[in-house]
């Protein structure tokens, strides 16, 4: 068993003499990838702010790997519609960061088509493989992703986690992130944690979903949000268009040409 | 040219300049209240300098940095919002100034030109103050220009990435103290922010970049100073007035100027 990049033992944090986190422990390995999930109010994002060292916890300890590179998205960006800055200028504000190194994270993602354009003007999908790219800029040993398919549609959402699972089997990274969506993560993912102000329950996704806890916590919804296995024999790109195994078209119904605006 | 036109012309150019980029940051994150909260209090400044026999720019320069530290401080402790903190601050600072002045009857004070600036009264040793302080804040914000981009970008995004927000937002403040001190003197407490913010608004409809904005806002600064000067000197108008009436006017006509297409 490798070392752990981050360990946390006993978290407890309380706002106003309420505990909004109760003894937590939490663990994450390289190449290891840990979902949170949880109702709203649970706590998922005060836990990843004390794991990124935004808030200290008022109980327990938060341990992290010495020189740990923390790659971080963020679960909302608002930038003021006055600040003119394209994608390329945002990538930038990591220090050290050439074109050519935002143009490979961005192709990275799938997203190297929006480089130029201003970061108020892209899709919410797009900005979501922005900051993905943005995190992986800083060549993370862990990646925290707060809720990273918030605004995205339902394919693409699944395309977003098989992408991160991608990012992990490529980079080795270990992957902490929050979500929603019982169904789409359970297929990705190597360890659940489900919380409410404490952990629940945690273990393999399968492992989980028959967990008295995790039933009782999303009721009888739980069984339909669970595990399910399948296959496709496509994937969608960020237009829509359908992405065939290792050959990437657009939409035969939409030929690429000097007229569309995109 | 005479002498004092000279020196009107010098003090009102060193802050057209510095204005521009310090301008665009106080429109891209939303500031403009804090800037007219800290120059209102300006004028407390100049009354506890008189009092106290000490000069009025740093005077005022102090002053402003202790209000700016006290609204921080404020701000994470008690549950107001910030422009209702600010709208107190600003209105109790300048009552108490005024107050303060109106107990010095052996000061012979020129009220208006606290108020309104009185540029053409600039002699070699507020312009000396006035070089030197542009000079200060314009290579501070040089050095510090990709952080402060990145904090105004997203906090906590930078803070994960090892910049120590807390610090460069401090900065960014005592950066506005300063050049509130040392803009007095030019246009006075109440017409402050105008020079600090229509520049920059007017720069940013054609700006694609951030330096573009704060360059434009520069330039757009010098005009406006120019026009304003000559409006003065033909017309016998109210210098620092007639500055603000000039930026105001060209803020107008970047809305007709055509929008350059990205």
């Amino acid at each position: 068993m490798s070392e752990a990049l981050i360990r946390l033992e006993g978290v407890g944090v309380s706002f106003r003499q309420q505990a909004v986190l109760e003894d937590v422990q939490l663990s994450v390995r390289p190449g290891e990838i840990v979902t949170l999930i949880g109702p709203n109010g649970a706590g998922k994002t005060t836990l990843v702010r004390a794991v990124l060292g935004l808030l200290k916890p008022d109980h327990g300890s938060v341990w992290r790997a010495p020189r740990l590179r923390i790659g971080y998205m963020p679960q909302k960006l608002h930038v003021d519609a006055t600040l003119p800055l394209s994608v390329l200028r945002f990538l930038r504000l990591v220090p050290g960061v050439k074109r050519s190194d935002a143009e490979a994270a961005l192709s990275e993602v799938g997203a190297a088509q929006v480089i130029d354009s201003p970061l108020q003007g892209i899709s919410g999908g797009e900005l979501q493989r922005v900051l993905l790219a943005r995190a992986l800029l800083r060549k993370p040993q862990l990646l925290v992703l707060d809720e990273p398919v918030q605004g995205v549609d339902v394919a693409g959402q699944a395309e977003l986690y098989r992408l991160i699972t991608r990012l992990r089997d490529r980079y080795g990274c270990g992957v902490l992130m929050v979500s929603h969506d019982l169904h789409l993560v359970m297929s990705t993912t190597d360890q659940v944690v489900c919380l409410n102000r404490h952990v629940c329950c945690s273990g393999h996704p399968e492992q989980v979903s028959f967990d008295p806890a995790f039933v009782e916590l999303f009721g009888q919804d739980a069984q339909s949000l669970a595990v399910y296995h399948h296959h496709h024999d496509h994937a969608h790109d960020l237009h829509g268009g359908v992405v065939k195994p290792g050959l990437m078209i657009h939409g035969p119904a939409h030929v690429h040409g000097p007229d569309c605006k995109h | 040219m005479p002498d004092f036109l000279l020196n009107a012309l010098l003090a009102g150019l060193a802050l057209a300049v510095v204005a521009g980029p310090l301008g665009s940051f106080v429109v891209w994150r939303r500031m403009a209240y804090f800037g007219d909260t800290l120059s209102h209090a300006a004028l407390l400044g100049v009354a506890l300098g008189l009092m106290l026999d000490v000069n009025p720019t740093l005077a005022v320069t102090v002053g402003c940095v202790l209000l700016a530290a006290l609204l921080v401080t404020l701000q994470t402790r008690q549950p107001l919002a910030s422009d209702t903190l600010l709208g107190i601050l600003a209105h109790s600072t300048l009552s108490l100034g005024l107050v303060v002045l109106s107990f010095m009857q052996d000061v012979r004070i020129d009220l208006m030109g606290y108020l309104f600036g009185d540029l053409l009264a600039v002699g070699s040793t507020d312009l000396a103050w006035i070089l030197g302080g542009s000079a200060l804040v314009l290579g501070l914000l040089a050095v510090l220009w990709r952080p402060l981009l990145a904090i105004t970008v997203h906090e906590e995004l930078a803070k994960v990435e090892g910049l120590p927000v807390a610090a460069i937002r401090l900065s960014l403040m005592l950066l506005i103290a300063v050049v509130i001190a040392v803009a007095m003197k030019i246009v006075g407490v109440l017409l402050i922010t105008s020079l600090l913010i229509i520049p920059a608004a007017a720069a940013q409809r054609h700006a694609r970049t951030p330096e573009q904005m704060a360059f434009g806002a520069s330039l757009l600064g010098i005009v406006a100073v120019c026009c304003g000067l000559s409006l003065s000197w033909f017309e016998d108008t109210p210098a620092g007035p007639s500055i603000v009436v000039s930026a105001a006017a060209l803020f107008l006509l970047s809305f007709v100027l055509p929008k350059r297409n990205a």
